[in-house]
């Protein structure tokens, strides 16, 4: 087995694992019992993206995945933290 | 799909470990958010995944080009200080919001702030 093999299952492999777990996120955004298990989940989708695109950089070689993923860190950031002062207060900028 | 097949063996072995350790790691941290059972217990899952999942693959990606391109490329340095220094803030202001809705639910009171009257 030579290691480009090893490295291409490897990476196959913790792309499964993270597309599972958006799948198991999702389920718990869809059927979260209450405003803030939605919120929780949505969050950790976004986290989930950001490993994502990670791992497609190391796949195609590429450093603008890179970019990517930090983009969506930030937004993540920035939308969760706007929802959960919207779950808190009903408004987002008082 | 061009994944340099001139990685010494030692770098291929480290990437190809960290990431299916990562990997592993977020869906262990995503299965504890859909079977946990209350919302309290359920802030603890994506926590793993946020900090040693996520770890692990911006290791391995740091790792990866740094070899693949002879020259040190820590870029993901910047990733994972902003994913490390925001996780907290995002969890303190979501269970906040959740002590808050359930405080107010557990008074009877509308959730949705202080009813337009004030």
């Amino acid at each position: 087995m030579t290691t480009a093999t090893l490295l291409a299952g490897a990476i196959v492999f913790a792309l499964v694992c993270v597309v599972l777990a958006m799948v198991l996120c999702t389920l718990r955004l869809l059927i979260g019992p209450s405003a803030q298990d939605r919120v929780l989940a949505l969050d950790t989708l976004w986290m989930c993206v950001m490993l994502l695109a990670l791992m497609l950089g190391i796949r195609h070689g590429s450093q603008i995945y890179f970019e990517a993923a930090l983009l969506i860190a930030l937004l993540g950031f920035v939308s969760t933290i706007a929802l959960a002062k919207f779950l808190m207060r009903g408004e987002v900028i008082e | 799909m061009n994944i340099a097949a001139d990685l010494p063996w030692w770098a291929a072995v480290a990437v190809a470990f960290l990431l299916v350790l990562g990997g592993l790691i977020t869906l262990i941290g995503t299965l504890g958010l859909l079977r946990l059972q209350h919302f309290y217990q359920r802030m603890h899952g994506p926590a793993i995944t946020i900090a040693l999942g996520a770890g692990c693959i911006l290791v391995a990606s740091m790792l990866y080009f740094t070899v693949t391109q002879s020259r040190l490329v820590i870029h993901e340095l910047l990733i994972s200080v902003f994913v490390l220094m925001t996780a907290p803030v995002v969890a303190m202001m979501i269970m906040r919001a959740a002590v808050y809705r359930d405080l107010r639910a557990r008074h009877g009171l509308p959730p949705d702030g202080e009813g337009g009257q004030e």
